[in-house]
């Protein structure tokens, strides 16, 4: 059974006047696990997995595990973790998952933990991609992706010009269209 | 007595030093041709694979005289090689046609599933100026030590795969020298920088 409870935030208009970004686009709950802005990237044509990010808030009294989830797309959902040591990248499947402390959020982004989406059947193109993730406790989620351009950062960060630690965390102008041309993906600024 | 023992002592000695030097002066100079300066590690070198055109790519004729950019890695890989692929894509971009003349080689490490239909496929959604390679599990394997790089399989739960390679972009100049890396975890504005003075010399 899968449970969403899908946040919507009236912060835009806030935000707007403010000239910020909105701060959260997007909260799924699941008893007391909170997960904040699901996103994933374009993926290049032809290409048969895909890794998905967030932040995930344990506000239960409870430690609680990431074991998996679903996605449509994807034949497969898995839980990895990649780094990069000595220049060497290095990819581990976590067959345990991502254990989430009470009051603690651990953060899947570019260059580390990941949600990874195996054999593809469709390339991933332009969101919302609904998704489900699962817990050990919590039980299952229904979630929705924001998907930001081929290599691109998380959608809704405004940080122009900045480039973040880990491999490519660029942050892309908000509300860029995914990349559909070859060219489609690369902008800086 | 005792004098000739000493004398035999420092001729022994003396022998050794020569002899020591001699080896030194024989022994083959690491490094490539390019600038010849002492301790430069041998990275790179002869090598034959099949481009993502489907034609051989002989990297002795295709790169003599030219820059050129080499880095690893495979198109079941979820985040830092499309990444790197659309980082260097920027970068050539940037450079617009005074990148023309430079090669961009993306070398599959996972050669089972990276068929030149498949890299050509994948590279579509890129800049056009990359060229993707790949051969036999051989080919790879040898190319992969030419450049003193690393690749190994990962098996995962469900029987399938995965690769952790050399995340390293190697810069080259015309005459096969190392000028420079690239890894992810730099600013952009530095990459750039380092890819420029290649291009522009």
């Amino acid at each position: 059974m899968v449970h969403s409870v899908k946040v919507a935030f009236a912060a835009i208009v806030l935000a707007l006047a403010a000239g910020v970004a909105p701060l959260v686009a997007a909260e799924f709950k699941v008893g007391g696990i909170v997960i904040e802005d699901p996103w994933t990237r374009a993926t290049p044509a032809g290409a048969k997995v895909a890794a998905g990010f967030m932040a995930i808030r344990n506000t239960g009294s409870e430690p609680d595990r990431l074991v998996g989830g679903t996605l449509a797309s994807a034949a497969r959902v898995e839980v990895h973790e990649m780094i990069v040591v000595d220049g060497i990248m290095k990819m581990s499947e976590l067959d345990k998952g991502i254990e989430i402390k009470p009051g603690e959020t651990v953060t899947l982004k570019p260059g580390g933990l990941h949600i990874m989406f195996l054999d593809l059947s469709a390339p991933v193109e332009k969101g919302p991609l609904v998704g489900s993730l699962t817990f050990e406790k919590a039980g299952s989620v229904e979630i929705e992706y924001d998907v930001s351009p081929i290599g691109g950062g998380k959608p809704s960060s405004q940080h122009h010009g900045h480039h973040g630690a880990g491999s490519g965390t660029g942050a892309m102008p908000q509300g860029q269209a995914p990349a559909k041309t070859p060219q489609g993906g690369h902008h800086q600024h | 007595m005792l004098g000739r023992l000493r004398l035999a002592l420092w001729i022994a000695a003396g022998l050794a030093v020569a002899a020591f030097a001699v080896l030194q002066l024989n022994e083959p100079r690491p490094g490539n041709s390019g600038n010849g300066l002492p301790g430069q590690a041998l990275i790179g070198g002869p090598f034959e694979l099949t481009a993502h055109t489907g034609e051989r790519f002989d990297n002795k004729t295709r790169l003599a005289g030219r820059n050129h950019l080499v880095f690893f890695g495979f198109t079941h890989c979820p985040d830092i090689c499309p990444t790197t692929l659309n980082e260097i894509s920027e970068h050539l971009d940037k450079l617009g046609t005074a990148a023309d003349g430079l090669e961009v080689l993306f070398i599959t490490v996972d050669p089972e599933r990276d068929t030149p239909q498949h890299l050509a496929t994948y590279l579509s959604s890129f800049d056009k100026r990359i060229t993707g390679l790949t051969g036999t599990t051989a080919q790879i394997a040898s190319v992969l030590k030419l450049y003193r790089a690393f690749a190994e399989k990962v098996p995962t739960s469900s029987g399938d795969y995965t690769m952790n390679h050399t995340a390293t972009v190697y810069l080259f100049d015309g005459a096969g020298s190392l000028r420079s890396t690239l890894t992810f975890q730099e600013p952009q504005g530095i990459r750039q920088g380092k890819i420029d003075r290649l291009v522009k010399g």
